[in-house]
């Protein structure tokens, strides 16, 4: 997200100073606002960022972009009060949200009643004090009361005055509010607030001028801190919800959950090790997981080629049945030619490659967040941290692992590297977690290559002098007769099912990396990326466990999957607690 | 016959335990070493979490000789190292355990070994038994070598550390109601003892350790360090860890996601910092984040333990400083939270739940002082607090029961409440009498411990001021003989309050009630407390005199009788070394007698009393001339018998020019006093 005139160039900057001053705020706003409310969808629910131009009685003044309110009516009696609402009601989302109001003048003197500053919902009248109507809360600066939808108010803090910065705080997930008054909280205001309630304030003495902060400056009070508390609560709650009520049953799910993850993936070894010290049958052959692992290796290396070959050869009906699934790796494999990875290119004498496994890693999951160069790393303590997830929402950690027999497991498999694994904080070590155990397993297979890091790094540093299927004129050859046989293969698909975007535009994308002279800086030389291979992969690698009747997704991925967008429901439906219980957190 | 039957039955089960036990302890004097290694391992496994094992290894003598074992260089370091453990694990049981293990300090010298583990089953023994309330702190100190060596030792490992915090943190400890002054010199050695042996610098890392446990207890130890200690808070707030200031690391360590007994701690060490001067009161650290964190100490959702330290510690932050109690009166309710902690035991917890009443019983006592205490700091300035105290619920009643609880410390902070609420005017008028105060407080005066009655007495004056309607219904309850026999008392503290209050009382009374004082009293007593050495005391006993030496008729009767001697205190005074203030009290007196009819001429025919005035019309203290001036002024005051006379014998004394140079004085108040004294001459 950045500032909107970032594009709109230094002249401009140098003609309005004030502009650039604007924008600087804007950033600032922009960064405070998220990392006070990342759980918030700005798409979905925009965050209040002023008050609003139309949502106001006529004798309210904006200025200052909308974060200044001044009085211009009469204020001789309550028939003249004014209020004004911000832009946007306070998402759910936010858990907690808070803005404060600086009293900049309590206005002309002799006038006895003034501001209120509160919250209310939209198509509560404007013509009045916030606090005095139904769905309306207010804190009353001439009194010191709060009105909870009523006239009268009841006693609740301090007066205030001009020079005082009073804060509104909505607790979404308790539905209370309180106070601020120079950064020091006055306690609970209300309670049982109804949702979608708008920052408000109301004036009514002339003169009278206050200033809101939304978030463009920092707050006097420390809501961080505040947040912070709750975040614990909110995740301490989770940390004990009970797990049913027989000893043994979470376990031997989070075990069923973990043992189907990995032959899902097919670590083959790590699944066998993990099925036996946890007592579990694994619902797939042996060979056939590890014929998936040989497939998906030959993927995710960019060795397209030779893994359609080994995917018809060992599955012979699937990819048949499947044009879509066979058009969809041709495409890849074109992708892969123009890269100069895949062996049809390579043999024909283009750059050899360093290893054999050119792409370190394994399917990726799902919507996984990051990708970066390093994402082996962060493939496999990605998946790691799903296991954390699951454990850590049970009791504690170290406790689950135990009883899921991972701990075990880590000190029976993991010897040669157990001075590491004794600490047991666990954190880090996944790493070698998938990578050690096959190491020192018996049936020889890796579930990836040692020596992932180095290779990336060769891979990167000879990005510079990449040229088109690694610089061979044969390849170039091969590659571009393959793509014509793609065409027709595509207009045989066409006659054959009748149209399919999708297809259309992943054969015009991939085509489309022949139209520059250096396709990996092209506009469409992602699809060179490394990355794109886990896509492809994992559709793949679920065809063919379909075929066995097998789940497409591994179950644990589907929880992940659930978590997330229960999450998303409940900021729908107006839970707050969902702002500090991100799924990402548990990932971590 | 059943009683006869079951007799001898018992006493075989209990013979058995300790054959039992007993084989254990023989075992310790085995002749193989190996033997005995063994019988201390089987001995460690038979106590662990057995009570009644422990109490039986103790009566049949296995800690002498398990230290024996433990102190011989010549056994082996395991058998040492598990002897350790053993008498560790002894020490867990109950205080009578730990009274046994006392003597365990004494092999404080074994922690000169440098095997770790042997160290550390030594050191976490020995932290068990100095943790245990009947353990003497003094034995820490006894020795002076064992400090600087577990000083060395704080490196070693982390649970060297935790061991180690931890009993220096119970070292220099005292419950806060101990509060007087022979403990608080303690304290204080303790506390030098420690940061002499550089306690601050070898302790302040360890609040960044990893440990938690180790962040925790050095926290602790911090805590007790700079309560009331100006010279370790002055160190504290320089210190850096980890290039970061010491108050900022407490800061962090008040955040609200922080352990509670974290957050609490931290907030007691800023506060000790605070009160003694090596943080002002308006800083940050403070304002925003100490006086919030221990307000919400005060909350419900807290336990009954970490609210009465919450409010305790919160009082004794804003004590001196009104904003920080004009603050903590507006945050979060507090005023009103307070009032939760007079709800205990509730009267669910009574029906639903045993367990939770006996809880509750246990610390309602502590709770009401504890929201005694924070009321009485919050009052004790601002009249706003003082009206919403008295507006919450309930509050003078429970004062009021709070004053004759059977508890002393309910019963002292309760006064204390009573005596910062005292201080409004308002208040004296209105709830004080309407709740009828004086009564329990009359009550309390008789035979209180000094502290109480220091407190009670010093409200009491104030329940004497003359606008008071209390102060009535309190002469007729015989409270002038109280008062004098506490200006006969050793303490300061209570002749100052018993003359302070005999001086409320006399300010404007009736004939009968200034007749009462002077003779309960007695003139002799009057005298002595003339010459206190306490300015206080003298102070308040001149202001006795003047108030009782008022209106005319009132001058001339007490004079009458004792004229003579008061006269002699008047002169001693004036003639003594006293301050500026005194002096100007006794020419005030004086002043008052020159308003007298019969009264003056004690004055007139003293020529040396004359000289006096004069010189003090020409003091370079204006307060002194304007108290002289005033004295001479009603000496010529010309509507009164003899002024004719009066006046020129003054003037032959040289007062008229005196007086006519003061006409020209450069302080106004002083220059009219001379006028008007003028004036009666040209009349």
């Amino acid at each position: 997200m950045s500032g909107p005139s970032s594009g709109c160039g230094f002249l401009m900057s140098v003609v309005v100073h004030g502009d650039l001053a604007l924008s600087e705020q804007e950033k600032e706003l922009n960064q405070r606002l998220r990392s006070l409310y990342p759980a918030v969808s700005d798409q979905e629910t925009p965050l209040p960022r002023s008050w609003s131009p139309k949502d106001k009685f006529s004798y309210i003044g904006l200025s200052q972009n909308n974060l200044r309110v001044h009085y211009k009516g009469h204020g001789k009696t309550p028939k003249d009060a004014a209020s004004v609402r911000a832009t946007h009601s306070i998402p759910a989302a936010c858990g907690v949200y808070y803005f404060e109001v600086k009293i900049i003048s309590k206005g002309r003197d002799g006038y006895v009643k003034y501001m209120g500053i509160g919250l209310s919902a939209q198509g509560v009248n404007m013509n009045r004090l916030p606090g005095w109507d139904k769905h309306s809360y207010g804190y009353h600066g001439d009194d010191g009361h709060s009105f909870c939808s009523s006239g009268t108010g009841q006693p609740y803090g301090p007066t205030f005055t001009t020079g005082d910065v009073i804060g509104c705080c909505v607790n979404l997930i308790n539905n209370t509010c309180f106070y601020t008054k120079n950064g020091h909280s006055l306690g609970i205001a209300f309670t049982d607030l109804p949702p979608n309630l708008y920052p408000t304030v109301g004036l009514q003495t002339p003169g009278e001028v206050v200033d809101a902060n939304f978030g463009q400056h920092p707050f006097v009070f420390d809501i961080e801190d505040y947040m912070r508390e709750w975040r614990t609560k909110i995740q301490a709650q989770i940390d004990c919800f009970p797990i049913g009520e027989r000893e043994g049953e979470w376990q031997a799910m989070i075990q069923k959950m973990v043992a189907s993850y990995l032959v899902h993936h097919s670590y083959c070894a790590t699944a066998e090790a993990f099925a036996k010290s946890t007592d579990q049958a694994v619902h797939e052959e042996l060979a056939s997981i590890k014929n998936r692992q040989k497939i998906q290796k030959l993927v995710l290396s960019g060795r397209m080629g030779e893994a359609i070959e080994t995917t018809q050869q060992l599955y012979p009906s699937l990819l048949e049945r499947n044009s879509d699934l066979l058009f969809m790796l041709k495409v890849r494999q074109f992708i892969e030619m123009v890269n100069g990875t895949d062996s049809e290119v390579r043999c024909l004498g283009g750059r050899s490659p360093k290893s054999q496994d050119s792409y370190p890693g394994s399917p990726r999951l799902f919507n996984s967040p990051v990708h970066k160069a390093s994402s082996s790393q962060t493939y496999q303590t990605s998946t790691y941290y799903i296991h954390k997830f699951f454990f850590s929402a049970s009791i504690g950690k170290k406790n689950i692992l135990q009883k899921s027999g991972l701990l075990h497991q880590k000190k029976t498999f993991l010897v040669p590297k157990s001075t590491c694994f004794l600490a047991a904080e666990v954190e880090m070590e996944v790493d070698h977690f998938s990578n050690g155990v096959s190491e020192s397993s018996s049936n020889g297979f890796l579930n990836g290559s040692s020596t992932h890091g180095i290779d990336l790094e060769e891979l990167d540093s000879a990005q510079s002098k990449r040229q088109l299927c690694g610089g061979s004129q044969a390849a170039i050859e091969r590659m571009i007769q393959f793509g014509r046989e793609l065409q027709s293969m595509s207009e045989h698909l066409r006659r054959e099912r009748g149209k399919n975007s999708a297809n259309k535009k992943m054969l015009k994308d991939a085509f489309s990396l022949l139209a520059y002279s250096d396709p990996w800086n092209s506009p469409v030389g992602y699809q060179l990326d490394s990355i794109q291979r886990e896509p492809v992969c994992s559709t793949l690698n679920s065809a063919i466990l379909e075929t066995h009747n097998l789940p497409k997704q591994p179950p644990l991925a589907l929880a992940v999957g659930q978590a997330a967008q229960c999450l998303s429901l409940m900021a729908r439906t107006g839970s707050g607690s969902c702002a500090f219980a991100s799924v990402d957190d548990y990932l971590h | 016959m059943a009683c006869l039957l079951e007799a001898p039955l018992r006493i075989s089960v209990l013979s058995e335990v300790t054959a039992t036990s007993r084989h254990y302890v023989d075992r310790l004097f085995d002749a193989d070493p190996q033997n005995v290694l063994q019988g201390v391992i089987d001995m460690k496994n038979a106590v662990i979490g057995n009570n009644k094992q422990k109490a039986n290894l103790i009566v049949l003598g296995a800690v002498p000789r398990l230290l024996y074992l433990l102190q011989q260089s010549s056994s082996s370091l395991e058998l040492r190292t598990e002897c350790a453990v053993v008498l560790g694990s002894l020490a867990m049981g109950t205080e009578n355990n730990i009274k046994s293990l006392v003597d365990f300090y004494l092999s404080y010298y074994c922690l000169l070994c440098s095997d770790l583990i042997f160290i550390e089953a030594c050191l976490r023994c020995l932290r068990t038994v100095f943790i245990s309330p009947v353990t003497p702190v003094q034995l820490l100190y006894t020795d002076p070598t064992v400090i600087p060596h577990l000083m060395s030792l704080l490196s070693r490992s982390r649970h060297t550390q935790e061991y180690i915090t931890q009993i220096f943190a119970h070292c220099c400890k005292v419950a806060s109601w101990q509060s007087n002054l022979f403990f608080s010199i303690e304290i204080i050695e303790h506390q030098t003892v420690l940061f002499n042996h550089g306690a601050i610098q070898n302790i302040a890392p360890l609040l960044i350790s990893p440990s938690d446990k180790v962040r925790m207890q050095a926290l602790k130890c911090f805590s007790v360090l700079a309560y009331e200690n100006t010279q370790v808070s002055m160190t504290l707030v320089n210190v850096l860890v980890d290039g970061e200031q010491l108050s900022q690391v407490f800061v962090r360590m008040m955040q609200r996601d922080k352990p509670i007994e974290m957050q609490l701690t931290a907030a007691k060490c800023l506060t000790y910092m605070c009160r003694a001067g090596a943080i002002r009161t308006d800083d940050n650290c403070i304002v925003l984040k100490t006086l919030p964190c221990l307000v919400r100490m005060c909350s419900k959702e807290r336990l009954l333990e970490e609210r009465v330290e919450g409010a305790e510690t919160l009082a004794y932050l804003m004590e001196p400083d009104v904003e920080l109690q004009r603050i903590a009166s507006v945050t979060d309710h507090l005023v009103s939270m307070l009032a939760d902690y007079f709800k205990y035991p509730s009267s669910v917890s009574a029906i639903t739940d045993i367990k939770r009443l006996d809880h509750d019983l246990k610390h309602a006592h502590e709770l009401r002082q504890a929201a005694f205490k924070l009321y009485a700091s919050l009052g004790s300035n601002d009249e706003d607090i003082r009206k919403k105290i008295t507006e919450t619920e309930n509050m003078m009643d429970r004062i009021v029961s709070g004053l004759s609880e059977s508890s002393i410390k309910v019963r002292l902070a309760a006064v204390r409440c009573l005596h910062s609420l005292s201080r409004s005017v308002q208040q004296l008028r209105t709830s004080f009498h309407d709740h009828a105060v004086w009564k329990p407080l009359m009550k309390l005066l008789q035979n209180a411990p000094d502290e109480v009655l220091v407190m009670a007495s010093s409200t009491l004056c104030n329940l004497l001021l003359e606008f008071s309607p209390s102060k009535e219904p309190i002469l007729d309850s015989g409270v002038i003989e109280l008062l004098c026999s506490l200006t006969q008392s050793d303490s300061p503290a209570l002749r100052v309050n018993g003359i302070w209050a005999l001086m409320n009382m006399a300010f404007q009374a009736d004939q009968k009630v200034k007749v009462e004082i002077v003779r309960a009293l007695g003139t002799e007593q009057l005298f002595r407390l003339l010459s206190d050495p306490d300015t206080n005391v003298l102070m308040k006993t001149l202001g006795l005199l003047r108030n009782l030496l008022s209106t005319r008729p009132h001058i001339d009767q007490i004079m009458s009788s004792h004229g003579k001697q008061i006269m002699q205190a008047v002169t001693l005074i004036l003639e003594g070394e006293h301050s500026i203030e005194v002096k100007e009290q006794t020419l005030c007196i004086l002043a008052n007698i020159a308003d007298g009819n019969t009264a003056k001429e004690l004055i007139m025919t003293n020529d040396d009393m004359l000289q006096k005035i004069k010189y003090y019309m020409g003091h370079s203290n204006v307060k002194l001339q304007l108290a002289a001036t005033f004295c001479i002024s009603n000496l010529i005051w010309n509507e009164e018998d003899g002024s004719q006379e009066r006046q020129d014998k003054l003037k032959d004394m040289g007062f008229v020019d005196i007086l006519h140079k003061l006409t020209q004085a450069s302080d106004p108040n002083l220059c009219d006093r001379a006028k008007t004294a003028m004036q009666q001459y040209l009349a």
